[in-house]
């Protein structure tokens, strides 16, 4: 039987105090869960004691269907309903995925999105992950024994617009309150920097089941400054696999495979097959398939030779990182090697041939990221961690608008520190021109064809002028989590158009609500309970914060103001204990927007005080 | 301090064009340190809100301060010296042929050290511009002047970009 806890004279224990926050590292292969618990940010296990949860997602029927190990296990014997690799295909329409036809899943061709036909019906990517990232967190839940307050999810740091505004859905989908989305090489140093307090420049070099990333950072007394980031979201370890796959197929005269089971276990051979050459100095590729048999001998010389294309890829990257960071191979004091993909020999010899010096591998390279993102999440969620770190990260493509003759006029340059906004000013074509046609797009090319396109969107009501005397004021604002809203505005009327880049490629909110009602959510609990269980955790957390204020910066509140707020604090607690959800969220709006002015003053105090003492004679 | 002040007052930098990049990088992360939206995460969207604007405030000035070119621009406009490099091409003529010189010599150029020395060339004008604006806008104070200065050097770097791009082409 559980003991009872009691609490030491004096010290009432507030249960809102330390916050739940983790880390999650939503991985093409597998992904964690980990948190920072005593100070230390580990891995969360399951029941098993096992840290990894592989990627894949088994539908059973419409309402059964398996995650993990299971759905892994199930992979050859059900490969159309079994789903791995799903990262590659978030925020990705059918045209973006190279030669569909070899994965084994039934794609819908869906406008925005591809989808999946499965036994439970059509899915969208979207979805699968969600599947993946409530498992995560009802394991935390297990945990603490406690409800989950937020959660750092880690992205590619190559990551478009719309690879990462899936992602959030997907964590929205799962009950999850984003605290923010970092990408994965960042997470990666934070946890290797701290481990190692390190200071200088470093390079990390990124290779998981799907994705390539090589970030260069700059590591200043707990600042995290991102200098140049690149890579390709559509490069990893299941590519190695690949190639190594069709190496044997053609070594033993094969002709491509049609069976979905084959495909699947050819794939799943050459995954073991490689993982073993990583170890050992000759390997037995040997499979049984429908009305053929594959049997083959493989060297680590063999397969750094098949695969030699993909690492140069990378290396192209790597130099390409470096020049937009304008730092030269030398200037890197470390080089930290992330994602299992990196276990391979034919890697790390690259790695250490480029910069001429053995890259780090003390931490366990499936772990890093998602540790990272603990130490991250556990800061962000206000539990104080004693160090206080930043991070300042960057976008990883341009971002601009298309302009006449399908011409892409750049806003915000590729490798920009966000958050930030940028503005530019354009004008009409036509004499009388009364609306205008914005498309956003991003990527570094010319021309709007061969760039990603996130939104289109129109500004209409500017008054009839001749062509060229219109001013219009194109904004872009990216946050801290990279994600981008555009505004336009016509200078001489003020006529003004907006969007959040999100319905184009993302999910609409319509949608997000039907795959919440469908979803886990509502076999598991009421919806309203729900909105209440969210609207009370909102009032907590604005009493909380607004406490705390409060004790930092009582002083700068006149005696009227300093009641008012006492006022508002008040409603929202009895609010919080007995009423609905709709009346506790206008408590907590209410609150807000009482302490607006409290909040400005609170920061132009936090301004001065950084710069309390530096005066242009200390300069 | 408020959002509209000038860049320098934001950095608390002597209003002048010669800085240190050290102590720029330095104060711009004691700045964001305080306004970053991460310190506000668990603080509601109003905070947040503010946070964002501060912290996109704070990058702004960052890229201004930090880049010589933008730095230069910037001084002229807060003296009411626009640069206006749009609508004000006018170059004396010297210029424009050293200008014509160079591009003849880049599009001769056909191999690697070729280009390299044309970008170095580049590279030294590019100083030697710079020293120039440095003389006009913080000793003799004419923001006038400067300002054609500064045009000319958005040429030289225009050009040095177009070198590099030759030579990133002939690398890869």
């Amino acid at each position: 039987m559980a003991l009872l806890q009691i609490s030491e004279p004096g010290y009432t224990p507030d249960p809102h105090q330390r916050r739940i926050a983790v880390g999650i590292d939503l991985g093409t292969t597998h992904s964690l869960v980990a948190s920072v618990r005593n100070g230390v940010a580990e891995c969360l296990p399951d029941e098993q004691g096992r840290v990894i949860l592989p990627s894949v997602v088994r539908y059973l029927s419409a309402d059964k269907r398996q995650i993990g190990f299971e759905a892994l296990a199930a992979q050859v014997e059900d490969p159309h309903n079994t789903i791995a690799s799903v990262k590659r295909l978030m925020g990705r329409g059918l045209h973006d995925i190279a030669d569909p036809s070899r994965l084994p899943y039934q794609l819908i061709d869906k406008p925005g999105m591809v989808g999946l036909q499965t036994a439970a019906g059509e899915k969208s990517p979207v979805e699968v992950s969600a599947e993946i990232l409530a498992t995560l967190r009802f394991r935390a839940e297990d945990t603490f024994d406690d409800e989950v307050f937020g959660a750092v999810i880690t992205v590619p740091a190559y990551f478009d617009e719309a690879q990462r505004q899936a992602t959030k859905d997907a964590a929205q989908l799962a009950g999850l309150n984003v605290l923010r989305l970092i990408n994965e090489p960042t997470a990666a140093a934070i946890a290797y920097g701290l481990d190692n307090n390190s200071e200088g420049v470093f390079a990390v070099y990124d290779l998981g089941g799907g994705t390539f990333d090589i970030s260069i950072l700059r590591l200043t007394q707990g600042v995290f400054e991102v200098v140049a980031t690149g890579g390709n979201s559509a490069l990893g370890g299941d590519d190695y696999d690949r190639a190594l796959a069709n190496w044997a197929l053609a070594k033993t005269a094969i002709s491509p495979l049609e069976n979905a089971a084959d495909k699947a276990a050819l794939l799943r051979t050459a995954r073991a097959v490689k993982e073993t050459l990583s170890t050992q100095s000759s390997v037995a590729f040997q499979l049984d398939l429908t009305d053929t048999r594959i049997d083959t001998i493989v060297t680590p010389a063999d397969f750094a030779d098949i695969t030699s294309d993909l690492t140069a890829q990378t290396m192209t990257a790597v130099r390409k990182a470096l020049r937009d960071a304008k730092l030269g191979k030398d200037e890197i004091q470390g080089v930290v090697l992330v994602g299992g993909s990196t276990r391979m020999p034919a890697i790390r010899a690259a790695v250490a041939d480029f910069f001429g010096r053995e890259p780090l591998t003390n931490l366990n390279p499936d772990e890093v990221v998602a540790l990272g993102a603990a130490i991250s999440a556990n800061q962000l969620a206000g539990n104080h961690t004693g160090d206080d770190l930043l991070l300042l990260d960057v976008i990883p493509l341009s971002l601009g608008i298309e302009t006449m003759g399908g011409l892409v006029e750049r806003i915000v340059p590729r490798n920009q520190t966000i958050p930030t906004a940028m503005a530019q000013d354009f004008t009409t074509y036509q004499d009388g021109q009364t609306a205008l046609a914005l498309h956003v797009v991003q990527g570094e090319r010319d021309l709007v064809a061969d760039c990603r396109s996130l939104a289109r969107f129109e500004l209409r009501g500017i008054p009839p002028m001749a062509a060229g005397a219109a001013r219009i004021r194109v904004t872009f604002t990216v946050d801290a989590d990279g994600l981008l809203s555009v505004s336009a505005k016509e200078q001489g009327s003020g006529v003004v158009a907006q969007i959040d880049v999100k319905p184009s490629y993302g999910l609409s909110d319509d949608e997000i609500a039907r795959m919440l009602q469908e979803s886990f959510t509502t076999a598991q609990q009421d919806m309203q309970a729900r909105a209440l269980a969210e609207a009370r955790v909102d009032a907590d957390r604005m009493l909380l914060a607004t406490q705390s204020a409060l004790n930092a910066d009582a002083d700068l509140l006149e005696a009227e103001e300093k009641s008012n707020i006492d006022r508002l604090m008040a409603a929202v607690a009895s609010a919080r204990a007995d009423a609905d959800a709709a009346t506790i969220e206008a408590a907590n709006q209410a609150l807000a927007k009482g302490t607006e002015n409290f909040a400005a003053q609170r920061m132009n105090r936090g301004i001065q005080k950084a710069l309390a003492g530096k005066n242009i004679a200390a300069v | 301090m408020n959002l509209q002040s000038t860049d320098f007052e934001l950095f608390q930098l002597p209003v002048q064009f010669a800085q240190t990049r050290a102590v720029i990088d330095a104060r711009w992360k004691e700045l964001q340190r305080e306004a970053h939206p991460d310190k506000f995460a668990a603080q509601g969207a109003a905070a947040q809100r503010l946070a964002m604007q501060w912290s996109v405030r704070i990058n702004e000035a960052y890229q201004r301060l930090k880049d010589p070119l933008k730095r230069a621009s910037y001084l002229c406009e807060l003296h009411a010296a626009p640069i206006n490099a749009e609508n004000n091409t006018a170059m004396p003529p010297a210029f424009l042929i050293q200008q014509m010189e160079w591009r003849e010599a880049l599009e001769d150029a056909s191999s690697l050290a070729q280009l390299e020395a044309i970008a170095a060339e580049t590279s030294a004008a590019e100083q030697a511009q710079l020293a120039v604006i440095a003389h006009a806008l913080d000793v003799q104070q004419d923001h006038i002047k400067a300002a054609n200065d500064v045009r000319s050097l958005m040429f030289i770097q225009r050009f040095g970009t177009e070198v590099e791009a030759r030579i990133d082409q002939l690398a890869s």
